[in-house]
């Protein structure tokens, strides 16, 4: 890895190289379109820069992590630029205030919103660029500019056969004023978007020269791992300083808030050292947590008062004169994220700059964090955004870089922070667990009237982002069943017409830390929506299909996905003895999403068998549609391991999960066949990095049910929950 | 091919081996009396001489004394298989073999594997990867089930993928790549 590239010397490039430079400005009110000579009152904000050699080269400021975004924004900007791919390189961007994303008004890859947030403003900056250069041509050329068009890098004159290329016009086009709204390309004209074009990243990872955070390497690089605390809240009592100072190759131990860190010039002997540590801890906050204590204080505070978060009509009188009630409990146990690639940091502090290396998801978090655990102003640190072996939401919470920061500070030394698997899954911030209490009525023709929902979940915001905390409401527990007025439109909530609707929380107070794990709570909330859903199908006497369809009577784009995977999976139609099919919909961060599950139960040792997942999706306009097929497909399997498999174990107060022999994963023989429709849509641009995630884990459950008329009402249904429950009934 | 003989004392001179091409035979007349000591690695067609212990497991050998970075450490208990590497044309995981293990044998990463390999070539064509972080030791495993003889078939291969983890869940690509790696190393047998 490069040594960085400071924000002065990222504008100095930028402006050294000459050139047309075209920068977007997110302000609150929107985006205001910058041009060169503005550019040098700002921080780096250029999008894209067009060189004499005439080539285009694109900074991205989203993190990279399989899903796609370097390419796809290359692909936003050079369609609208009318930029020759061939021409085109992909860089990653530095943290700027111009990566800032205008939904969130931070920088940060999540909540599937790297292409719905930068979509339009992408486009008018690629756009600009080209009228731009359109102008320039048309000046040259003494021409009306109507009579000339963009194609491919070039600007070309039909009626005198002339042509200048795009690097042939910049340094003339960079004096010209920004456009503020430059006309767009209509679809017919799209030459990338909607065409699947091969990843930029691609070719890098297969030849195995990908550099991941941990690959970084600098000189006199010293390594750092951390003894950390067996049970939530234990403090160190006593630990052998000395012992592991006399290592050889261990340069300082340094006590830091997250246990005891010990810096060595390998690996290797930071490693022994930390084991001559022989650390004795206190017992911890709470030393008798374990599954059993979690679930049952977790379903103890369903009977607590509880803050109300939706309260339409009247639930309680609706349930209540209801023709039909049901009611049930459900339960979702805490899963680990598991990126591949292990949390670690390389951080170089010295007096005057701070300079930060890492597979992060939040670079202005990272950049603020570092600032206050290096003492330095913002402006001297600088976030060096490497390739993420997996994001899924860990990297959201940049407590890996404060480490990183910290023991640079303290030991004088640029250092990596490495986290081993084990460290990596006991000291995750786990996806939520939720106690669900729902009843709900149906009346005389079985149409559902009301809906009273009970969730009890430690919080996610109060680790990651407090933001999403207000009146006793953590936003992110609530995603799938409700949302906040600022991201109504995200439609991360129930989806369906329910005209006395009562849902309430309660934050559960254990000490076990949560964060965003991929599509956040939707995907725990929908298990439980959509599988109670069925409940409620069958009580009405309705096929599952039909019942959603006729609560779901106005959203038209639920409605489509629905009927679009129930004809692509022959919902209804006879299946293979033995299997059976289950069906659920989900929408979430502005797309709409439904999936079919055909399974098979082993009977005999309680093993699910999927055989074959369909899927559709509208995320309205699609940008590449080969990686965003990826990405269904990928959700769709993390989602199957937490329907199937995964599930955090506590002992003692602390994790008892350690590595993959113990949290288990999906492996190769338990993937489904899985099909991809992406349903044709004009509709606003939707996020797609989550959505594979919230629909199958209740259609595998409701396939269970279909099965073995067995209903499970708590994940995982591994072998030994089914057997129970197969007994049981 | 030559083999190229590089000696350091790793903990002498850093964390890793160093420039490789500068200190080839620099040192080794200092080195000479060392020599018992070092452990000597065959990796990628060069010989390497190492200065660890025997029992380090290879992975981290090869990642921060060798510099060769590109095989990953997930788990380190051999569960995931991102650390796969070549022992003698076999798929072996780095993590749990140490170094004492290998000398004298053939060890292949994936920086070793050819540009222009089937597995390679079917990676890219059927965009496979996505973060890419386990892919290393993915296209290690199958291209290793790829020159078993007598040949496996698609679906041998597929079944003997059970031990690697991919968390981005892109087990479907990595079929699809494996069907599309026998083509193409079917195509070139029948040009050659």
């Amino acid at each position: 890895m490069k040594t960085s590239m400071t924000r002065r010397a990222f504008l100095k490039g930028s402006l050294a190289a000459a050139g047309l430079t075209i920068g977007v400005s997110v302000t609150p009110f929107g985006h205001r379109l910058l041009n060169a000579s503005e550019i040098d009152s700002f921080s780096p904000n250029a999008w894209f820069k067009i060189t004499p050699d005439n080539k285009v080269a694109i900074f991205v400021g989203n993190s990279e992590m399989g899903q796609g975004v370097l390419t796809a924004h290359s692909m936003i900007i050079a369609e609208e630029l009318e930029a020759d791919w061939s021409r085109v390189t992909v860089k990653q961007g530095p943290a700027a205030d111009p990566f800032k994303n205008p939904i969130a008004g931070a920088q940060f890859t999540a909540a599937s919103a790297s292409v719905r947030g930068f979509y339009e403003p992408l486009r008018k900056a690629g756009a600009a660029g080209r009228a731009m250069l359109i102008k320039t041509a048309a000046e040259t050329w003494k021409v009306p500019e109507d009579e000339c068009k963009a194609i491919m890098s070039t600007v070309k004159h039909a009626k005198s056969g002339r042509t200048l290329t795009y690097g042939q016009l910049c340094l003339k086009a960079a004096k010209l004023e920004v456009p503020k709204d430059p006309p767009l390309k209509k679809e017919e004209e799209f030459r990338y978007l909607g065409k699947p074009m091969p990843r930029v990243d691609v070719p890098k990872k297969v030849a195995g020269k990908a550099v991941y955070g941990i690959d970084v390497t600098l000189k006199d690089l010293h390594y750092a791992v951390i003894a950390r605390p067996p049970a939530y809240g234990a403090k160190p009592l006593s630990f052998d300083q000395k012992g592991a100072e006399q290592v050889s190759g261990v340069h300082k131990v340094v006590q830091i808030p997250e246990g005891i860190a010990v810096c060595a010039k390998t690996l290797d002997a930071a490693l022994e050292g930390r084991d001559a540590l022989k650390v004795s801890w206190d017992k911890g906050v709470l030393p008798d947590m374990n599954n059993d204590y979690i679930e049952k204080s977790m379903n103890e505070d369903l009977n607590k008062p509880m803050v109300s978060v939706v309260n339409t009509g009247d639930a309680k009188k609706a349930i209540s004169e209801a023709a039909k009630k049901v009611e049930a409990n459900y339960f979702v146990p805490f899963v680990a994220h598991t990126t591949m690639e292990p949390m670690n940091c390389t951080a170089s502090v010295t007096d005057d700059r701070c300079d930060v290396w890492a597979p992060n998801q939040a670079q202005t978090g990272t950049q603020n964090l570092a600032s206050k655990a290096s003492g330095l102003p913002k402006e001297k640190v600088n976030v060096n955004t490497t390739f993420l072996g997996c994001g899924l939401g860990r990297r959201v919470k940049p407590d890996f870089v404060v480490e990183a920061v910290t023991i640079s500070k303290a030991v004088g030394k640029p250092v990596k922070v490495m986290w081993t698997r084990e460290e990596d899954i006991k000291y995750d911030y786990f996806r939520a667990a939720g106690s669900h209490r729902i009843e709900a009525g149906l009346d005389a023709q079985g149409k559902l009237i009301g809906w009273s929902h009970k969730l009890v979940s430690p919080s996610i915001a109060i680790w990651t982002n407090p933001m999403q905390l207000k009146d006793g409401i953590d936003w992110f527990c609530m995603w799938g069943l409700a949302d906040r007025q600022e991201s109504y439109g995200w439609n991360n909530r129930i989806q369906y017409e329910i005209p006395n609707l009562s849902i309430e929380f309660l934050m559960s107070s254990l000490p076990i830390p949560c964060g965003p794990w991929r599509s956040v709570q939707n995907g725990p909330n929908a298990f439980v929506i959509e599988s109670f859903i069925d409940e409620l199908a069958r009580a009405a006497g309705k096929d599952p299909l039909e019942f959603r369809l006729q609560s779901l009577k106005n959203n038209m784009r639920a409605r489509r996905v629905l009927e679009t995977v129930a004809e692509k999976s022959g919902w209804g139609k006879t299946i293979s003895k033995g299997e059976a099919r289950g069906i659920a919909q989900h929408a979430c961060f502005g797309t709409w999403t439904a999936q079919v599950a055909e399974i098979s139960v082993n009977k005999k040792d309680g093993t699910i068998k999927v055989h074959r997942v369909v899927a559709a999706v509208d995320c309205g306009p699609v940008v590449n549609p080969d990686p965003l097929v990826a990405q269904i497909e990928g959700g769709i399997i993390m989602s199957l391991g937490t329907a199937l498999k995964e599930e955090v174990n506590f002992a003692n107060g602390g994790v008892k999960s350690a590595n993959f022999d113990t949290y288990k994963l999906m492996r190769m023989s338990e993937v489904p066949e899985i099909e991809v429709h992406i349903v044709k849509s004009t509709e606003k641009i939707g996020g797609i990095g989550e959505l594979g995630v919230p629909a199958v884990t209740p259609a595998v459950a409701n396939a269970f049910f279909n099965a073995t008329g067995v209903r499970i009402r708590r994940i995982p249904l591994t072998p030994n929950v089914v057997m129970d429950a197969l007994k049981k009934a | 091919m030559p083999w190229r003989i590089h000696y350091s004392s790793a903990y002498a001179v850093g964390f890793f081996i160093g420039d490789r091409h500068s200190a080839a035979g620099k040192s080794h007349e200092n080195s000479q009396g060392k020599e018992e000591t070092m452990i000597s690695l065959h990796v990628n067609g060069k010989v390497y001489q190492v200065d660890v212990s025997k029992d380090t497991p290879l992975l981290w050998v090869l990642r921060d004394y060798l510099n060769l970075k590109g095989t990953k450490y997930s788990c380190g208990i051999g569960e995931c298989g991102s650390c796969t590497v070549h022992i003698d044309g076999k798929a072996v995981r780095s993590c749990t073999i140490s170094v004492g293990e290998v000398q004298r044998k053939k060890i292949t990463t994936i920086e070793g594997l050819p540009e222009n390999h089937p597995v390679k070539k079917a990676w890219i064509k059927e965009q496979v990867v996505q973060c890419g972080y386990c892919q290393p030791g993915v296209i290690m495993q199958v291209s290793a089930l790829l020159s078993q003889k007598p040949a496996l078939n698609a679906d041998q291969i597929i079944a003997k993928m059970d031990d690697v983890i991919c968390r981005c869940g892109t087990y479907p690509r990595i079929k699809k790549g494996i069907k599309t790696a026998i083509q193409m190393t079917k195509k070139e047998v029948t040009k050659s």
